[in-house]
């Protein structure tokens, strides 16, 4: 292996003169006294490479051998990823000893002596390739197929399979030769570098249903589809974890990734703490159990938060190719971003907009067509849905993440200061947001089929009222209440009656915070009655007080569980309330 | 001052700017503390033979034939129970004419703690101050900044909120304070009779700028001894970080670094980051909460600094002068504390988090009415009672000299309530109103 010494440090970039060849992205550990620190290659000029330090760099000196590894930074992949916390880099955090996480420690991301019990799928004499399932263990309640390593190039015969029974990951679980009569043997895991996009599968094809989210704001209004991709930008303060942390309760995936990259500490063990009690509303499991955290919180080393969203890109797309849904969460894209441009300016790259690297665009479009679904070599279908958030500077959508993530990503949910502000939560501004999906022929086939010839068609024409009351609303404030006449206060408070009952959801309430599909389309069908309906007033100021007891009616119908007495008990009030404008409606 | 003769000295500096000076020397360590003559530097950049120092105290005066001593080792402060009632300067060293502090030597900016082994934070910090308990209370374990003008009060709510919080230990770290707000931070604890749980790490206008850099760090070693080994709970108090990033952009641009928005550094958010994320909330109850302030430019938040604090701190309080009641208030639209939601209902009553929003969106309201008043049009009769409403509550509730347990707070705001508004308007919960609210029900 190639060896060298640190010539020069600036902060965590490193300057290593080799005796040999080094590879772009080569992992090298720096030896300072007795600890090894992980680094990454990330140019080379001449004898010398600039290397990235996963660690601190402290204490750094000239004239420390370098050792490089001759490979790029891998994960292993392999049963027992998921209720896992990792860092960055795959550390299995609760492996860490002491209260401090000290450099140059590295935990194994897997457990090696855990009993897995194994079923084969395949029998000897078949003949498989990469990504091939061999068989399947259970992992927590998920059935984790044994595969064979993505990195295998032609086409091989099983010699022997092993049979039933209880292993642990690193048993050999089948022998396979190929017509070079070379021999190779396959445990339960392998490994895989992470900037490399596992791709056994036969083909990429559109997607073609949704992921749920149990927001009304997503799912009816701009959903997100199941290997899509959507982001997230506002300002902060705005509840993008919030959103975050309740689609990762609440989504229809069969695993969760969260990446916390570069976001706080206690946001992280939030997760922690509350994953492992929270049940899945679908299975009833516990939500730890389908989830995998990658944790690079802030204070963490910048060079790990960059490899973070990549570690768990790879070990969502490990996932998919078992034929299951994942869902991707980081939080937040911008840090990552960020990191990307303290490394540019340490290599003193010629600066692109705000300072960010120049092929910013390519490297965050390069990582969302990471997404998407496919179809595997036998026929499944698999999933990586990448939601993430983008923080951008000074609330901003016009810097250079946020713009170059709008060019990559199908869904775009911008939250607003001044819905934030008024405490409209989820602050999701339904005028700005919007998902290409709707549009897309798969998805609206999806949709006929789900919920009827009407249901596109019906959110486009609440959406179409929000604008109108929108218009409305600035009518009112430029000509005054009693400057307009009465109807705009009807359709601006038919569009309050959409964002009230619809729009609006407590992520905090018992109830309110998931909304099944039923009751998405109960919701619907109840306010687009309501806006398509005419009324009666003699003047302004009866329409606001009418309007708000309708809405009151309608929040508590959402406070309370779907078709129980309580809900109906409102649902009730509120056809009354319908009911007088009616009889007004008669009268006049 | 000099450290150990057994150091090699180095006498020939090739290179000097306001805050740097460079030099050829071996075996040097990243971050390792120096001497050039008697000021403490440290080493930031190491290019072969060529090493760089950050002189903490400038470089004035300094020639290029300066004794230059490395001491061998990263910054460290010692720390022992002897700390405590004592002031110090940027490097630890007293300023109140007592001893050194004997006890063991600690890095500064040491590692960070293992995610894992934290807690997640659950206890209640009650200040008092409606604007903060009610609408964004603060939790321990938590780190949030003061965003603030320059001429608005936030030493005095800072202080303030230190002396009610029932911490084991406080601990200031001032960064460019004037001689008077030292002054008045040292007499107000000293009055309070908290003078022996208080540390302090004082950088005043007269110390350089640079010096700064190292308080957060002085600081919150303190705080990591207190909380680790102690078990106590400790709140820092650092004023003023805008100062403390202006004294990074400093020293970024004499490094010739690329300087990203606002001519701060690019790595403004891991640098801020790495301090504020030391707030902890460990299982074995010790706690490090950090109240900070951020002065702002005009109240403008998207500068680099209040935007890059905003994303790493757990929210934020934004004091604004109320001009309809003539005093400074917790503004509730732009004040956020993220971990609010981990007492609010669980450790205060089960109706704070609905009053809570109820009241703010009539605030908002109210805001609205306004908007369309001084436009010059007629007010509708509920525009008048959300301004009415606005004017009490932020008279009784948000100004920053309301002193009031959370159950009398609530009981304050339904009681506001019930004057101006109907039960429906106010959209909440009815298991809640059938409880608290005891108005007519028009």
């Amino acid at each position: 292996m190639t060896q060298g010494k640190v010539t020069g440090v600036t902060a965590n970039l490193i300057t290593v003169e080799v005796d040999g060849p080094v590879s772009q992205n080569e992992i090298a550990y720096v030896i300072l006294d007795g600890q090894r620190l992980m680094s990454e290659v990330i140019r080379i000029n001449g004898r010398v490479a600039s290397i990235q330090c996963f660690e601190s760099t402290r204490g750094v000196r000239t004239g420390l051998p370098v050792h490089f590894a001759g490979g790029m930074l891998e994960v292993e992949l392999g049963p027992g990823l998921l209720s896992k916390n990792y860092d960055g880099l795959q550390n299995d955090l609760d492996k860490k000893e002491g209260l401090f996480l000290q450099r140059g420690e590295y935990t194994s991301p897997l457990d090696e002596n855990k009993h897995y019990e194994f079923t084969p799928l395949v029998e000897s004499g078949a003949s498989v390739e990469a990504g091939d399932w061999l068989g399947e263990v259970k992992e927590n309640w998920v059935n984790h197929k044994i595969m064979v390593p993505f990195a295998l190039k032609g086409q091989w015969t099983i010699e022997s399979i092993a049979s039933v029974g209880s292993y642990t990951i690193h048993d050999t679980m089948a022998v396979a030769v190929n017509d070079a009569g070379e021999k190779k043997e396959f445990t339960m895991t392998q490994k895989w570098p992470v900037k490399v996009p596992i791709r056994c599968y036969s083909e990429k094809p559109r997607p073609n249903r949704l992921m749920e989210t149990g927001y009304r704001i997503i799912d009816t209004f701009n959903p997100l589809a199941e290997g899509g991709t959507g982001f997230i930008p506002g300002p902060f303060g705005c509840g993008k974890t919030v959103v975050q942390h309740t689609v990762s309760k609440n989504a229809s995936a069969d695993i969760i990734i969260v990446a916390a990259c570069g976001e706080r500490a206690n946001e992280v063990v939030e997760i922690f703490t509350e994953f492992p009690e929270l049940e899945d509303p679908r299975t009833g499991r516990k939500l730890y159990e389908r989830t995998t955290i990658i944790c690079n919180t802030s204070n963490m080393p910048v060079a790990a938060r960059e490899a973070s969203v990549y570690t768990a890109m790879t070990i969502g797309e490990y996932y998919r190719q078992m034929g299951l849904s994942v869902l991707l969460l980081a939080d937040s894209t911008s840090r990552w971003a960020q990191a990307l441009r303290e490394m540019s300016n340490r290599m003193e790259e010629l600066p692109g907009p705000d300072a960010f690297p120049m092929d910013l665009s390519a490297i965050i479009a390069n990582f969302y067509a990471r997404a998407g679904s496919v179809i595997l070599n036998n026929g499944e279908q698999g999933s990586v849905t990448f939601l993430g958030t983008v923080s951008p500077a000074g609330g901003n959508l016009k810097e250079p993440v946020t713009e170059s993530t709008k060019k990559a990503a199908q869904c775009f949910y911008a939250l607003s200061q001044k819905r934030a502000d008024s405490k409209r939560y989820p602050a999701i501004d339904p005028q700005e947001s919007y998902s290409k999906y709707l549009d897309s022929p798969e998805i609206r086939a999806y949709l006929t089929q789900r919920s009827g010839p009407a249901w596109v068609d019906d959110v486009l024409s609440l959406k179409n009222r929000l604008l109108r009351g929108k218009e409305a609303q600035d009518q009112i404030s430029i000509l005054g209440d009693d400057g307009v006449p009465v109807d705009y206060h009807v359709d601006f408070w038919k569009s309050e009656v959409i964002d009230f009952a619809l729009i609006q959801q407590d992520a905090f309430d018992a109830v309110d915070r998931f909304a099944s599909v039923d009751r998405q389309e109960f919701g619907l069908k109840t306010v687009k009655s309501i806006c398509d309906q005419d009324y009666f007033f003699e003047n302004f100021e009866e329409v606001a007080p009418y309007f708000k007891r309708m809405i009151n009616a309608l929040k508590q119908m959402n406070f309370s569980a779907f078709g129980s007495s309580e809900f109906a008990g409102f649902e009730k009030e509120l056809n009354s309330i319908l009911a007088e404008t009616q009889k007004r409606g008669e009268v006049a | 001052m000099q450290a150990g003769a057994f150091r090699k000295i180095h006498t020939r500096i090739d290179e000097i700017t306001k805050a740097t000076v460079t030099l050829r020397a071996q075996g040097v360590g990243n971050e390792e503390m120096a001497y050039v003559d008697d000021r403490l530097a440290q080493v930031v950049r190491i290019a072969g033979e060529q090493v760089t120092l950050q002189v903490f105290v400038g470089t004035e005066g300094i020639s290029t034939n300066a004794q230059v001593t490395f001491l061998g080792r990263p910054p460290v402060l010692r720390v022992s129970d002897d700390l405590a009632g004592r002031f110090f300067d940027a490097f630890g060293r007293p300023l109140d004419g007592g001893p050194e502090v004997d006890g063991e030597e600690r890095e500064i900016g040491g590692p960070s703690v293992n995610p894992v082994r934290r807690q997640q934070p659950n206890q209640l910090i009650a200040t008092g101050i409606a604007g903060i308990d009610l609408n964004n209370t603060l939790v321990t374990g938590q780190k949030i900044p003061f965003f603030a003008d320059s001429d608005q009060p936030y030493n005095e709510v800072m202080a303030n909120v230190a002396l009610k919080a029932e911490a084991d230990k406080i601990i200031l770290g001032g960064m460019g304070l004037s001689n008077d707000d030292y002054l008045y931070f040292r007499s107000l604890f000293e009055n309070a009779g908290a003078l022996d749980k208080i540390i302090s790490f004082i950088n005043t206008t007269e110390n350089p700028p640079v010096e700064r850099l190292l308080v957060p760090d002085m600081a919150l070693a303190a705080a990591e001894y207190f909380a680790v080994d102690k078990n106590e709970k400790v709140l820092v108090l650092l004023t003023d970080m805008t100062l403390y990033a202006d004294a990074l952009a400093i020293v970024s641009n004499k490094m010739d670094q690329i300087p990203s928005k606002d001519s701060m550094p690019g790595s403004l958010y891991s640098d801020l980051a790495k301090l504020y994320e030391k707030a902890v909330q460990f299982p074995e109850g010790g706690s490090i909460t950090i109240v900070a302030v951020t002065t702002l430019s005009g109240g403008d938040i998207t500068h680099a600094i209040p935007d890059n604090t905003g994303y790493i701190t757990e929210g934020q309080l934004f004091l604004r002068t109320d001009t309809d009641i003539g005093k400074v208030i917790v503004d509730p639209f732009r004040s956020l504390s993220r971990l609010k939601q981990q007492v609010i209902g669980k450790k205060t009553r089960s109706d704070h988090g609905q009053v809570m929003n109820a009241a703010v969106r009539l605030y908002a309201d109210a805001a609205e009415a306004r908007t369309k008043k001084d436009n010059g049009f007629d007010l509708t009769e509920y525009d008048e009672r959300c301004m009415a409403f606005a004017k009490e509550y932020s008279d009784q509730l948000l100004a920053i000299d309301v002193d009031l347990g959370t159950d009398a707070m609530l009981d304050a705001v339904w009681r506001l309530f019930e004057q101006h508004f109907s039960l429906e308007e106010l959209s909440i919960k009815k298991a809640i109103s059938d409880v608290y609210w005891k108005g007519g029900n028009a």
